[in-house]
């Protein structure tokens, strides 16, 4: 009943949050120079003014400001995303179509970085100060400070220029046509490095945080009582030690989930993954603003929704938290 | 000189026999039909309806769904597309075109005079800036029957025949549009054309789908089956999917720059320059002729001096084009290379010109600071920023580099708050058409691509209005000759590079680049070894 409540609450805030986000953004957005309309005619090589009147009015940027910002919340409250103004598709249509792609990668990069990230944590905090320990605190930091496109590049200049392994871009071989288990290896061909890329940073987040707060659980009072019991060792690092140390690695990964959908805007970039990152990023460089802001708002959204999941895990990996006030 | 008049002498009918003479089979092999090319496309077109958009990745897609009267030989003779022949009148006021018989449209309707009317006269005006330009100078367009069309004049109006590339005269198709609006309609989004390619699918973000058009008016032809345009936006990938394979070929400015070097020096890929001399793009380092000191002409002079134009084409664009001389690019109809002023690469002359001006430096060495706008098109050109700011130093000139993204530096230039900046605009293969805009006072305006620089001479403006509306070739050079002069010594711009744009592709594919808007053209000829 209180985590129902709970969520109750959470979720008549969360509308104050959006309406502030949206008007947030909104206002951002139009503080920057140039308009869709400008820039169309920038990259059309040649231009007069009835072509930038005409494209103003098309995407409904002669009207004043305010109406625009309260139609365009209208239209929100009733589920409509309206239309991208470059590409004249519904706004909604375009988020759908990349978020298959955005999830598959930031998925699996996800599941890889917190698995990988918790393993290596957890094998480096056994031997605190040994050679494993050493080798997998490097591999960690390096993994961290590297840029992510740089790897990227290095990534596709190793497997796919040098080695040939390896498509160098895209989610699945173009025009070639094959379905079920064929289609599945070729998507699984493409998606490698680039969820490799985009893990390898935040494996490294979780190897750190994993071993530091195992570190510091180890030296406890009932990790001692454990060992005094008999315990054999790789059940009191599995049942005492992680499961005392996982929280804060349960707080970043809900604040990486939060960024899932997000997508990655360099990992996508630099593998030609047709994702929401790059959605953004374009959308962005184009000003064209009602994409821009409906993946805002939908990124939004789901932030706030992986909050609340993650107050929720909380409660299952730790008794004593309660959700509430 | 003398080929430009020889050119202009045969107006009226250059028909199909000429066209064939002049474009001898290169190859040896017999074509081959079938297969699937693929071909880079960057940035991603918004969308493929040519009448309505038409950025350069939107001519390359869409001039394969879409055709136009004519198309145009590497030398910018006029070429027959979907016009058989063509004709002038002795006053120059009426042109007749007689139009291919057995043309469908891709959903089957027959194609007619009718259409021509439609898309020249109702929809192009409405939503075609360049068209636009074209149409003001028509007094009625006509279809006698259902393959012939007459366009009346106004006035002479010569450059009339090169307004007919894929790009600028689009053909739409008019059982589709009429009494639609333009820009709202549903149909842009499946585009139907007469072209040798058929709009299949297109998955946003990953490519775009065309299939052979089994009804191809040209018996035969399309060789292809198909074509796939991949959206690869990283540079470093595009460069990656060329040396790779995983596409054919990349055009435009695909692969950046230094890239293009290693890539043409790979024994399976072919590289030209050729293909882009419709429109002629040249680059310039554009003044705002309000901001003191750069209203000085001589100002103006000292920046071209202390440019090294060669060093320019060489070290930053890789070669790849030539040094500007003057506001014609060689490839486009009418340069004069006799008429030009000529600037050397001469700093002690620059600033002789600077302290002749009482500019005198300060204790920092500093005579003047201006903001000093790249272009958002890539590293090349910041490149050439940053070394127009090392130059420009060099003779006490402090340019403050302003980078921008292209909305920013669209709207900034459009606003004229700015002092330098670079730019680059197409010539659209005569000076009436692309040319004349730049300089002219009429178009001082707050529009891009328009004579943003606030330049006003009269005697150009006299000039570049008696040269469009002249008939006769030899005078109409003798126009533009002193107009080349009056401008090279004025230098409303500086003039660095005629650009030559890249086209890299397999070596077993044929015919990539064939005609004065190469990979814009339509495929229909092109084909790929087994």
């Amino acid at each position: 009943m209180a985590t129902l409540e709970f969520v109750a609450r959470r979720l008549v805030w969360a509308v104050f949050v959006i309406l502030g986000i949206i008007i947030v953004n909104f206002i951002l957005l139009r503080l920057a120079p140039g308009d869709p309309a400008a820039i169309m005619a920038g990259q059309a090589g040649a231009t007069d003014e009835q072509y930038i009147a005409q494209l103003r009015a098309q995407f409904g940027l002669d009207r004043p400001l305010h109406v625009q910002l309260y139609t365009y919340i209208f239209d929100v409250a009733r589920l409509d995303l309206g239309f991208s103004a470059r590409q004249q598709v519904p706004v909604a249509d375009l988020i759908f179509q990349r978020m298959p792609a955005t999830l598959l990668l930031t998925g699996v990069a996800f599941l890889f970085s917190l698995g990988v990230g918790i393993l290596l944590g957890a094998l480096a905090s056994r031997r605190a100060g040994g050679w494993a320990d050493s080798f997998i605190t490097v591999l960690a930091l390096a993994a961290y400070a590297t840029p992510i496109y740089w790897l990227g590049l290095m990534l596709i200049l190793l497997f796919s220029v040098w080695l040939g392994w390896l498509p160098a871009y895209g989610m699945a071989t173009i025009g070639g046509g094959a379905g079920g288990l064929a289609y599945s290896l070729d998507v699984a061909r493409h998606l490698l490095m680039p969820a490799l890329t985009l893990g390898l940073f935040y494996m490294a987040v979780y190897a750190r945080l994993t071993r530091a707060s195992m570190l510091e659980v180890q030296d406890q009072d009932f990790v001692k009582t454990a060992k005094a019991k008999g315990l054999p060792d790789w059940r009191i690092t599995r049942a005492h030690v992680l499961r005392n140390a996982v929280l804060p690695v349960i707080s970043y990964a809900g604040f990486q989930a939060g960024h899932l959908v997000g997508g990655a805007v360099l990992v996508e970039t630099v593998f030609g993954w047709p994702g929401i990152g790059r959605l953004a990023f374009d959308a962005l460089l184009q000003r064209d603003y009602n994409l821009l802001l409906g993946v805002f708002l939908f990124t939004a959204i789901m932030v706030i929704v992986f909050n609340i999941i993650t107050d929720i895990v909380y409660t299952l990996v730790d008794p004593r938290i309660e959700v509430g006030r | 000189m003398s080929h430009v008049t020889t050119r202009y002498f045969c107006k009226g009918v250059l028909g199909a026999a000429a066209a064939a003479a002049l474009s001898l089979p290169a190859m040896a092999q017999d074509p081959v039909d079938g297969g699937t090319l693929n071909i880079i496309i960057n940035p991603e077109p918004p969308i493929l309806m040519l009448g309505i958009n038409q950025q350069g990745p939107t001519q390359a897609v869409a001039g394969k769904i879409y055709q136009s009267l004519l198309t145009y030989s590497k030398e910018l003779e006029p070429q027959p597309s979907i016009a058989t022949d063509w004709e002038m009148s002795e006053d120059g006021l009426t042109y007749t075109f007689t139009l291919e018989e057995g043309v469908t449209w891709h959903d089957g309707e027959p194609f007619t005079a009718a259409d021509v009317v439609f898309s020249y006269d109702d929809f192009l005006p409405e939503t075609h800036p360049r068209w636009r330009n074209v149409h003001n100078r028509l007094a009625s367009i006509e279809a006698p029957d259902d393959h012939t069309v007459v366009f009346t004049m106004e006035e002479p109006f010569p450059a009339f025949l090169m307004s007919f590339s894929v790009d600028n005269a689009p053909l739409i198709p008019k059982h589709i549009y009429e009494g639609t609006d333009y820009l709202d309609n549903e149909a842009n989004q499946t585009p139907i054309g007469t072209g040798p390619f058929k709009f299949e699918e297109w998955n946003r973000g990953s490519y775009i789908h065309l299939v052979r058009n089994d009804d191809y008016w040209k018996d035969g032809l399309p060789h292809l089956d198909e074509i796939y345009f991949h959206v690869i936006p990283d540079a470093a990938s595009r460069a990656a999917a060329v040396e790779t394979g995983q596409v054919h070929m990349s055009r435009a400015e695909d692969i950046e720059f230094f890239d293009v070097p290693r890539l043409a020096g790979m024994p399976n890929l072919e590289m030209t320059t050729e293909g882009w001399e419709m429109y002629g793009p040249l680059g310039w380092l554009e003044f705002n002729t309000r901001v003191e000191p750069i209203d000085d002409v001589r100002f103006r002079k000292a920046v071209m001096h202390a440019l090294d134009r060669d060093f320019i084409v060489e070290n930053i664009f890789f070669g790849l084009g030539n040094p500007a001389t003057g506001p014609i690019n060689s490839a486009t109809l009418f340069q004069d290379p006799d008429a030009l002023v000529e600037y050397d690469y001469n700093l002690d002359r620059a600033n002789e010109l600077l302290d002749e001006m009482g500019l005198e430096p300060g204790d920092d060495g500093v005579r003047v600071s201006l903001r000093l706008l790249p272009l958002p098109y890539g590293e090349t050109w910041d490149r050439l920023a940053e070394y127009t700011r090392q130059q420009l130093s060099e003779i006490g000139v402090d340019a403050e580099i302003e980078a921008a993204d292209a909305g920013t530096w669209a709207e900034r230039v459009a606003d004229w708050d700015y002092d330098m900046t670079f730019n680059y605009l197409y010539q659209f293969g005569d000076p009436a058409i692309g040319v004349s805009r730049s300089y002219i006072s009429d178009n001082i305006r707050r529009t891009l691509f328009t004579n943003t620089m606030g330049y006003e001479n009269e005697r150009v403006d006299e000039l570049f209005n008696l040269a469009a509306g002249e008939v006769d070739p030899e005078k109409r050079q003798e126009y533009y000759s002193e107009v080349q002069q009056i401008l090279t010594d004025e230098l409303p711009v500086a003039w660095l590079i005629e650009l030559g744009f890249p086209t890299i592709y397999d070596t077993r594919v044929h015919n990539a680049v064939t005609t004065a808007i190469g990979t814009n053209e339509t495929y229909d000829d092109v084909w790929i070894e087994e």
